[in-house]
């Protein structure tokens, strides 16, 4: 990573194992379980959880075990008894498909009207389920907490999606990063969160979701200069020089 | 045995024999006469003998004496349903039984089908069944999930199954084996007929064969062939102590090559394989045609290699197990074998390959890599010369398997689950089955097995009114049709000639020269050089499911093409060894150097007797090194260090790393070893708690895991339209298996894991094995330097490659840590200090 990129992100440790860094100027955590922190204002930010992925790929005859929504669901109780956020901020593709809030179990609706009623909620709108956070849901079971497409705090903007080019501020998900580091004649998979310091964009926080590596193309044409990637590991976030990645 | 005449044999059939030249061989008869009482048979037969010609002559003899053929109704199906481990030897045997059948002017129609068959071919196949038809295990599991099985094959009279020795004890064999019950059920008068390598215990196979008690299978077995000559080579001075390749003797083989007509050299791993061509080609000043075959190669390279083969334009082939099997591409007089063989089977398996002449002596050549595989190879000889061969043990039947074959057969028809049951408990591998394990099974192929009952709306099996069970949409039988299969490879890349367009963008530009596992370009970088089919590449990317590479200029490729051998030094082999080393008469019939060696041993160090293991411990450097010699095979060596690394770590020891070889395992630690209780620390009970704790965080067991989710069809491989490389997946089984090892540890695939684990990449029943012939009999000894054994070992320590440069230091550290942690959960002996 070139000096540059280092002074701007100025990356510390957390004794937690978190990563401190500055995007745009803004202080952020990357912690270990994929989530965003802002300290500043008390603000949580998870991207991809993909609850009922389980159900989703049971329904086309898949029979993934039916466990991962309790397992997000817990992932995310976690974060919030540690953090006790202001507000917690869900960066799209919280569903997996249009029919996974019918789909959740009794236990998991009650986990999710307990984690909202704790303080703001907010649902940012994805690929995946905006059907299902625009009016699909069940009439029965209105989902709590506001949903919009994106939204603004100090120098960030949440998206979904990354926008190609130069988006400073933009926090973004989507595209479930991860990264192999080799040693030893081995590779390691981790998922990461990619940033340069004017962006970044977020490991998926779901139990069953998958990774796009970050050499894929998709990843091209959002960082002017190779960015830092910081991979998740079991009790702490490594960061990676781009080159150190295969 | 009754006496045989040729009246065993249709005179149509005797005169054919007779302007061959040729008289039919007893054994061959003697499945003639197997066949008109009706009964199961195993022809048990050197290479060479005939075997498959035996095989099919009764089906040849009753197709002849049928005269036509009804063009529907009954006697219009397949009558004789062939079945081989490997694609090209239906093709080969599609070849040489045509020769009868054109020569004796029989009206008999033979097929083949396997997953290179074009649709077409396919489709007209089950318009209009062959009298023959050959195929693979696989295809026969698809058959079993066709709707209209059961009419197709209501005629079927027989099958026979080729190279029975190579398939019987896997998932493989699980699968065949349910199979062949479900053939049997279509037509019960259905004759199961048997080829088989020689083996000690045919009884194993007869067992297997058989829908009831082995007895029911008559053995047949034919006259041994000529003993082979195997010779070891010596290389006088020149054997290296270390190493896999046999770097040192290419010069020799070479001058071998050149003396024979045609010889086959055998390695045991693709990049061993690459490795040898390589280096022959280098100092091949004569041009000899040599080519290389290995099953990475692409298809077409392949079916070239073979075509000169049976052509006779080539001088040699080097070659992996891809041509290990029965096929016949041309007279081969020389077997030589790089790299000590590992199990005495294998190497008359290949052995076999040369001179397909019952009565003249296969003739062979070992080239042992290090002096320890001196040893081994001289072991091997050995035990060829004594018959002394070594097979899988028998186990009981998969369960993945059996949930694959369920679901096959709710594809095909509605199924009762009683008369299934019992149709199961009729296969060998299943007889021990009980009704609750088949019940869960049943469960698992409906809605994956779950306490939590969510899935009951998205079965993938359901009851009809009637009580029986099909599947619930064509969809989902199509999938699984995809899906069959016990073969689980990891990821692979196709290798394809790229280039850089204006601007950097790197494209697809050329051929398709073959496919390699995934993780072999993880540890490239764009740049690095390497051998591949036979020529030196440059790296230089992955897009999508492609590694593209270029031509390379350098002669001296970066990522060397190292690897041991992937098979385990067997346990026949082992002992043999073990006694060899402190038998010093023995060692006579190694050359000088190699008994230098074993004696600089002895003065040094020690010669343990055979009941005995040695453990030496020593300093070296900052490190403190126990280095032990239990010589029984990688595999086990391997998960003897993980225990013995945990227990080292509790008695405070502070282990660094270890390695292994199929002869000895080293581990080294912060402090000293020397004083440590090696009776306690080789305890047995290691193979309790410790092997519990450490297989469920192990990624051996994440790999195993992932194997038995896609044999039972819980993730499935391949789906309509969507090819997808292993960088692009949806998501991932080793999530899965931590989700499902928190919340619900009992679960059946989890249970079969643990199973399969135990019993293949860890070797455990091995272990205990070792551990109970070592307990009471383990010789400390304290060095104050390494000794001569310990080099081949501790040479392995430099192979690890360490990534990075300098500049990095920071960022490094931490992807050093991140290796480390990892490194520490699943393996904490590959940390290197």
């Amino acid at each position: 990573m070139n000096a540059l990129l280092q002074q701007t992100l100025s990356p510390t440790r957390r004794a937690c194992g978190s990563l401190n860094v500055r995007i745009m100027g803004e202080a952020c955590v990357l912690r270990c379980s994929g989530a965003l922190w802002l300290p500043e204002t008390g603000t949580l930010i998870a991207a991809d959880l993909h609850l009922e992925k389980g159900s989703a790929y049971a329904r086309r005859g898949q029979m993934l075990p039916p466990y991962d929504s309790r397992v997000t669901l817990a992932k995310l109780r976690a974060e919030v008894e540690d953090l006790r956020p202001r507000q917690v901020i869900l960066l799209g593709d919280s569903f997996h498909d249009r029919g996974s809030l019918a789909r959740l179990a009794q236990a998991d609706r009650l986990e999710i009207a307990a984690l909202t009623a704790s303080c703001d909620w907010i649902w940012l709108t994805g690929n995946h389920d905006h059907e299902a956070l625009n009016g699909a849901a069940d009439p029965d079971w209105p989902l709590p907490g506001r949903v919009v497409e994106a939204m603004d705090i100090g120098a960030l903007t949440l998206v979904h999606e990354p926008e190609a080019g130069d988006r400073p501020g933009e926090v973004a998900g989507h595209l479930h990063p991860c990264a192999t580091v080799v040693a030893h004649n081995r590779g390691v998979r981790r998922a990461c969160f990619v940033t340069d310091g004017r962006r970044i964009i977020l490991p998926a926080f779901g139990a069953f979701t998958g990774g796009l590596d970050v050499r894929h193309a998709a990843f091209s044409g959002l960082f002017a200069e190779p960015p830092m990637l910081a991979a998740l590991g079991r009790d702490r976030v490594h960061a990676l020089a781009w080159n150190s990645v295969r | 045995m009754p006496e045989f005449s040729l009246t065993a044999l249709p005179p149509l059939f005797a005169d054919w024999f007779a302007s061959r030249g040729w008289a039919p061989r007893r054994h061959q008869l003697e499945m003639i006469v197997a066949a008109e009482a009706g009964s199961h048979a195993l022809l048990v037969a050197p290479t060479g003998g005939g075997k498959t010609l035996a095989g099919f002559l009764p089906s040849l003899i009753d197709l002849a004496e049928r005269g036509t053929r009804p063009e529907f109704g009954p006697g219009s199906g397949v009558h004789t349903l062939y079945v081989s481990p490997l694609k090209a030897l239906t093709t080969d045997v599609e070849r040489n039984l045509m020769t009868p059948i054109r020569e004796i002017g029989l009206n008999i129609h033979v097929e083949s089908r396997t997953g290179d068959t074009k649709q077409s071919k396919k489709q007209r196949q089950r318009e209009f069944p062959p009298d023959i038809l050959l195929t693979t295990p696989e295809q026969l599991a698809l058959f079993c999930a066709w709707e209209g099985s059961r009419a197709y094959f209501s005629d079927l009279k027989c099958i026979v199954l080729d190279e029975v020795h190579a398939i019987w004890s896997g998932k493989r064999g699980d699968l065949l084996n349910l199979g062949l019950a479900r053939l049997q059920s279509f037509s019960p008068g259905l004759r199961r007929v048997g080829l088989s390598a020689t083996i000690d215990d045919p009884d194993l196979i007869r067992g297997w064969l058989s829908p009831v008690e082995p007895e029911a299978v008559r053995l047949v077995k034919g006259d041994p062939g000529a003993p082979a000559i195997v010779d070891v080579l010596i290389s006088e001075g020149k054997v290296p102590w270390a190493g896999h390749t046999g770097q040192h003797a290419i010069p020799e083989v070479y001058a071998t090559i050149k003396k024979a007509g045609l010889s086959l050299i055998f390695v045991n791993t693709r990049w061993q394989a690459e490795f040898v061509f390589q280096s022959l080609w280098a100092i091949n000043d004569d041009d000899l045609p040599i080519a290389l075959h290995h099953g990475s190669l692409a298809a077409e390279q392949r079916r070239k290699v073979e075509a000169a083969m049976a052509r006779g334009d080539l001088r040699a082939v080097v070659c992996t197990s891809t041509l290990d099997l029965g096929i016949d591409w041309g007279d081969v007089d020389l077997v030589i074998q790089m790299a000590a063989p590992k199990g005495a089977s294998r190497l008359v398996q290949r052995i076999g390959r040369a001179n397909h002449r019952l009565n003249e002596p296969s003739r062979a050549l070992m080239v042992p890599a290090s002096r320890f595989e001196m040893l081994e190879c001289q072991a091997a000889r050995e035990a060829v010369a004594d018959n002394a061969f070594d097979w899988e043990p028998h186990h009981a039947g998969t369960l993945d398997t059996l949930a694959q074959h369920i679901m096959g057969v709710a594809c095909a028809e509605a199924f009762d689950m009683e008369v299934l049951y019992e149709e199961i408990r009729g296969c060998a591998p299943y007889r021990g089955l009980s009704w609750e394990t088949f019940e869960e099974v049943v469960d698992l192929v409906a809605t994956g097995g779950y306490a939590l009952r969510t899935y009951d709306r998205f079965a993938r099996i359901v009851r009809t009114k009637e009580g029986r069970w099909k599947v619930r949409t064509a969809q989902i039988a199509q999938h699984h049709r995809m899906n069959v299969g016990t073969i689980v490879t990891a990821a692979t890349l196709n290798v394809r000639v790229g280039s850089r367009r204006a601007g950097g963008k790197l494209m697809v530009s050329g051929r398709k020269v073959g496919e390699a596992e995934e993780n072999y370009f993880e540890q490239m970088s764009p740049g690095d050089t390497f051998v591949f089919a036979g020529q030196v590449w440059a790296f230089q990317g992955i897009t999508g499911t492609d590694a593209l590479v270029t031509h390379a200029q350098d002669k001296d490729p970066k990522i060397p093409s190292w690897g041991g051998s992937k098979f385990p030094m067997s346990t026949s082999l082992a002992t043999r060894v073990r006694d060899m080393i402190q038998d010093r008469d023995h060692w006579r019939v190694l050359p000088a150097d190699v008994q230098e060696w074993l004696e600089l041993q002895e003065a040094r160090s020690a010669i343990p007797d055979a009941a005995s293991m040695l453990v030496e411990t020593f300093q070296r450097g900052t490190r403190h090194f126990l280095v032990a010699y239990p010589f029984e095979g990688g595999l086990a060596h391997n998960t003897l260090c993980m225990l013995l690394t945990r227990r080292l770590d509790r008695a405070g020891v502070g282990p660094l790393g270890f390695v292994c070889t199929d002869y000895s395992l080293a581990i080294w630690s912060i402090k000293p070893m020397d004083g440590l209780d090696f009776e306690a620390l080789f305890q047995p009970d290691m193979l309790g708690d410790d092997l519990e704790a450490w297989l469920e965080e192990s990624f051996m067991m994440k790999r195993t895991f992932r194997n038995c989710a896609l044999i039972s069809g819980l993730i499935e491989r391949r789906q309509p339209g969507a090819e997808k490389s292993g960088r692009q997946v949806t998501f991932s089984t080793d999530l899965i298996y931590d989700v499902l090892r928190r919340h619900q540890p009992d679960h059946l695939l989890l249970r079969t894991a643990r199973a399969d684990a135990a019993a293949g990449l860890l070797d455990v029943a091995r272990l205990g094995q070792l551990l109970t012939r070592i307990a009471g009999q383990i010789r400390p000894v304290a060095l104050s330097r390494a000794s001569p054994f310990s080099v081949p070992v501790l040479v392995q320590i430099g192979r690890e490659r360490v990534g990075g440069d300098a500049a990095d230091m920071i960022l490094e550290n931490a992807a050093e840590d991140l290796i480390a942690e990892v490194m520490n959960e699943a393996e904490p002996g590959v940390v290197a200090a």
